[in-house]
């Protein structure tokens, strides 16, 4: 039985954030759970698609999350509790359900989780989705620890139900990839089944119906903000004339500081759990006893500009800072050590940080930057299209999208120009090829194609953009860790029941001209085919077809057959310099192939001058 | 801070170290000990490195400043080197000293730092080093992956953390493959023994 089933109320388990939010959902009997995999929400949905093969929880990986979030809305309008969940960027995509889902609402709880990335550790950018819950106008939760996740994701669902409307469960990574203790609670049956009641006059939003539903939005933000006043997750900690207002992860460091420097008894603490809408009145009696107050928050503003605004209101004039040049930055994550010292300073008690060493006598360490792994099939189509471009003395711009392929950027391949979000690659190649003269080759990946990329391959055929589409088809979604998408064979995850999209027929079906399909390990062959694609006038798509090698190893697909390096090698070294497989390394001023890395490719053993790498064979 | 103890492990993706920090949450919890921990992974498949931070005590942070390293252990020299910035001049270091040069060195874009230079650098700047060759005394235990259990010991056995070698012992039976138990307790008994003959 999946861990987080265990039917054990008391039980205390030590569990990932995300583990904690799918076990909260599975507590509140969620129902329909969708999502388009994306860290670092991904484990929420991973645990979640493991419990449906065990449970009556449906589960779906969905196209995009647009989509994911109108199959979560149509059941929970059908009356059973349906959750979606996202990285924050993924909140974009659907953002336009998001917005008049708020005003249809819903008739059973929804939580939408949305996981932002301060820091971005693996992300385009560090939008602060908090700005969602005010743009919509839904409430927002925003737990600060691992147990507090799981509590929160339950409390959420009743919540929705309470107001009709969808809940925003917001995140941060420090939240989704801590691990706590969680203490269980009981798990309450879903109801799989509702019904659907037509009520057109209120779930059909055409200008009459929405002029009303609006009205009906912002009676439910004035409840919402009223349960916010008394939500036990609105708390006051310590005593005394100072204040500090945070929310999530921040109030962790906060409680840590005020600890350390012995504040307790001198500052208050405003933490926000219930934070959009925000409790005017709870936070206007808090700054009406404080003498000063400091909010600590990652990313934008949000409470303090409201806070400040509220202080006007109430005609208060005490000092309130945030974010300043002195104290706490818009960029990137904070840790309790920059929080520890903006609290000493903003209260002026003394703190001496711990003596660090100096370290400015390390000399330059070599870097360890993330590679595509060896024998992944990226590696060897990047190669056979600079070799082709090479061998046409073609100038290129090369676009590319959101995946494992994306760390084709990295010399030596150096094959990323131009990214800005998912399926881009199929959009922004229509700019470039009317604005210069240049060839444009962008890169798309299977799960990404299917994500966003097919409605920018409609308007490159449409507006007869030249370009060429390169679909680096590996079979899975890789980066975020192996999930399915709908060009998947489902049977290799022993799935039944699941329909299966070819590529190759839906570029055909929308009109795409020159077509031509790859074996990327297969050099020579998809280099001419290539050069073929790159020599045609307008829009043309190359497929590069080939498990990626981490997934295959995995599910066991291909045979592992390693390569060495024999003593034909003469040191030309084009395998390490074009390729820069992981599997190489230089011992003695020569190179070697790592046996356990390499997966047998054959990609460098087909460059190799001396066709000096051979196949391993097997002892006896 | 005297009721917390912060740990940083850093490896290379694939060293095993989300299964180590598993470990220690697993003894922490039988030990009734509160624990935090935080992990930055995603591209650990893809070579890049792996941090945790665990902290163990009263703290509510699920991570770890610079320079508030109580104990930092690195699988791999020069990312134990590169991790310096954690600590302070009270911190112990335990480190494996057997290299896993990153591939930018192969292809010329850096250079590997001596060993012997690592290990000055790390005891000058630091309270305490214990270095070892993890990797050997892995291979030694019958399981060469097991490095990470090897500086467990190692861990364990410097006493900077609350939890003894019988609990986290215990915390590898429920969390480690059974058909590599036995060498895993191996392993940690001889990163016990080493860093103790240190």
């Amino acid at each position: 039985m999946h861990k987080l089933l265990t039917d054990q109320p008391g039980k205390k388990m030590m569990l990932l954030g995300n583990e904690a939010i799918a076990r909260g959902a599975i507590e509140a009997g969620v129902a329909v759970a969708t999502t388009y995999p994306g860290t670092p929400s991904s484990e929420i949905s991973l645990n979640l698609f493991q419990m449906s093969q065990e449970s009556d929880l449906f589960f779906e990986y969905s196209t995009n999350e647009k989509v994911s979030m109108e199959v979560a809305a149509a059941a929970a309008n059908a009356g059973v509790r349906a959750m979606c969940m996202m990285k924050h960027v993924g909140l974009n995509v659907a953002a336009d359900v998001l917005m008049t889902l708020a005003y249809v609402g819903v008739k059973a709880g929804m939580v939408v989780v949305t996981a932002d990335d301060p820091f971005m550790f693996s992300s385009q950018n560090e939008q602060d989705n908090r700005f969602y819950g005010k743009l919509s106008g839904l409430p927002v939760l925003e737990p600060s620890s691992v147990d507090e996740a799981r509590r929160m994701t339950a409390y959420a669902f009743e919540l929705s139900e309470q107001l009709g409307e969808p809940v925003i469960l917001r995140t941060t990574t420090r939240i989704n990839h801590s691990s706590g203790i969680v203490e269980l609670d009981k798990i309450m049956p879903p109801k799989t089944k509702g019904d659907f009641t037509k009520d057109p006059m209120n779930q059909v939003p055409v200008p009459a119906v929405a002029r009303k539903l609006h009205v009906k939005l912002l009676e439910n933000w004035h409840k919402a903000r009223d349960i916010a006043e008394t939500s036990d997750f609105n708390i006051i900690d310590g005593k005394g004339p100072g204040g500090i207002i945070c929310n999530g992860v921040s109030y962790t460091y906060v409680t840590d500081a005020v600890g350390e420097l012995d504040l307790g008894d001198r500052v208050r603490v405003l933490r926000l759990g219930l934070s959009h809408p925000m409790p005017e009145k709870m936070i206007k009696d808090f700054l009406a006893a404080s003498d000063k107050v400091l909010i600590v928050e990652e990313g934008e503003p949000v409470m303090e500009e409201a806070v400040k605004a509220f202080a006007q209101e109430a005609g208060l004039t005490l000092p309130i800072r945030g974010k300043a040049e002195d104290l706490f930055s818009r960029l990137y994550e904070f840790n309790p050590g920059m929080v520890r010292q903006c609290v000493a300073r903003f209260f002026d008690v003394p703190y001496t940080p711990p003596e660090v060493p100096d370290l400015s006598d390390i000399p330059p360490l070599p870097n360890r930057p993330p590679n595509l792994c060896a024998g992944c099939s990226h590696r060897a189509t990047y190669l056979e299209i600079k070799k082709a471009v090479a061998e046409l003395g073609l100038d290129t711009i090369y676009p590319t999208d959101i995946g494992c392929y994306t760390l084709g950027m990295l010399p030596p391949l150096s094959m990323a120009d131009f990214l800005l979000c998912m399926g881009s690659s199929a959009g922004t190649p229509g700019g470039f090829a009317v604005a210069t003269d240049k060839k444009v080759i962008s890169f798309i990946g299977d799960s990404t194609f299917f994500h966003s990329g097919i409605p920018g391959l409609v308007n490159a055929v449409f507006n007869n953009h030249n370009h060429t589409l390169v679909i680096l088809d590996n079979g899975i979604t890789a980066m975020t860790g192996h999930q399915p998408n709908p060009g998947v064979d489902m049977s290799v995850f022993n799935l039944q029941g699941y329909g299966r999209i070819s590529i190759e027929k839906v570029v055909e079906a929308l009109g795409v001209q020159k077509i031509v399909k790859i074996k990327p390990f297969k050099l020579a062959k998809s280099i001419e085919a290539i050069k073929e694609a790159l020599s045609y006038e307008g829009v043309s798509v190359i497929i590069s077809e080939e498990p990626c090698a981490l997934f295959a190893q995995a599910y066991k697909l291909k045979k592992k057959r390693a390569f060495y390096i024999s003593d034909a090698c003469k040191n030309h070294r084009d395998c390490i310099n074009q390729l820069a497989c992981p599997a190489f390394y230089i011992e003695n001023e020569r190179v070697h192939i790592d046996e356990v890395a390499c997966v047998g490719c054959a990609v460098c053993a087909q460059i190799c001058p001396e066709n000096a790498i051979r196949p391993v064979k097997k002892a006896g | 801070m005297t009721d917390t103890t912060r740990l940083i492990i850093v490896a290379v993706g694939g060293q095993g170290n989300l299964l180590a920090s598993g470990v220690l949450a697993e003894a922490a919890l039988l030990a009734d000990i509160p624990v935090r921990m935080s992990e930055i992974h995603g591209m650990a498949q893809r070579g890049g490195v792996v941090e945790s931070a665990m902290v163990f005590g009263d703290a509510q942070s699920p991570i770890i400043a610079d320079g508030e390293a109580d104990v930092l252990v690195g699988f791999e020299p020069c990312e134990t080197l590169r991790a310096l910035n954690k600590c302070n001049t009270e911190t112990v270091v335990i480190t494996n000293l057997a290299p896993l040069p990153p591939f930018t060195v192969a292809i010329g874009q850096g250079v590997y730092p001596d060993i012997d230079q690592i290990q000055e650098l790390i005891r000058k700047k630091t309270g305490r080093l214990i270095a070892l060759d993890a990797s050997a005394l892995a291979k030694k235990s019958g399981n060469v992956r097991a490095l990470n259990m090897v500086l467990l010991g190692a861990l364990i056995q410097s006493g900077v953390l609350p939890l003894t070698a019988e609990q986290v012992k215990e915390a590898m039976r429920t969390r480690t493959k059974k058909a590599f138990l036995e060498s895993n307790l191996k392993a940690f008994d001889l990163g016990f023994e080493a860093a103790a003959a240190i």
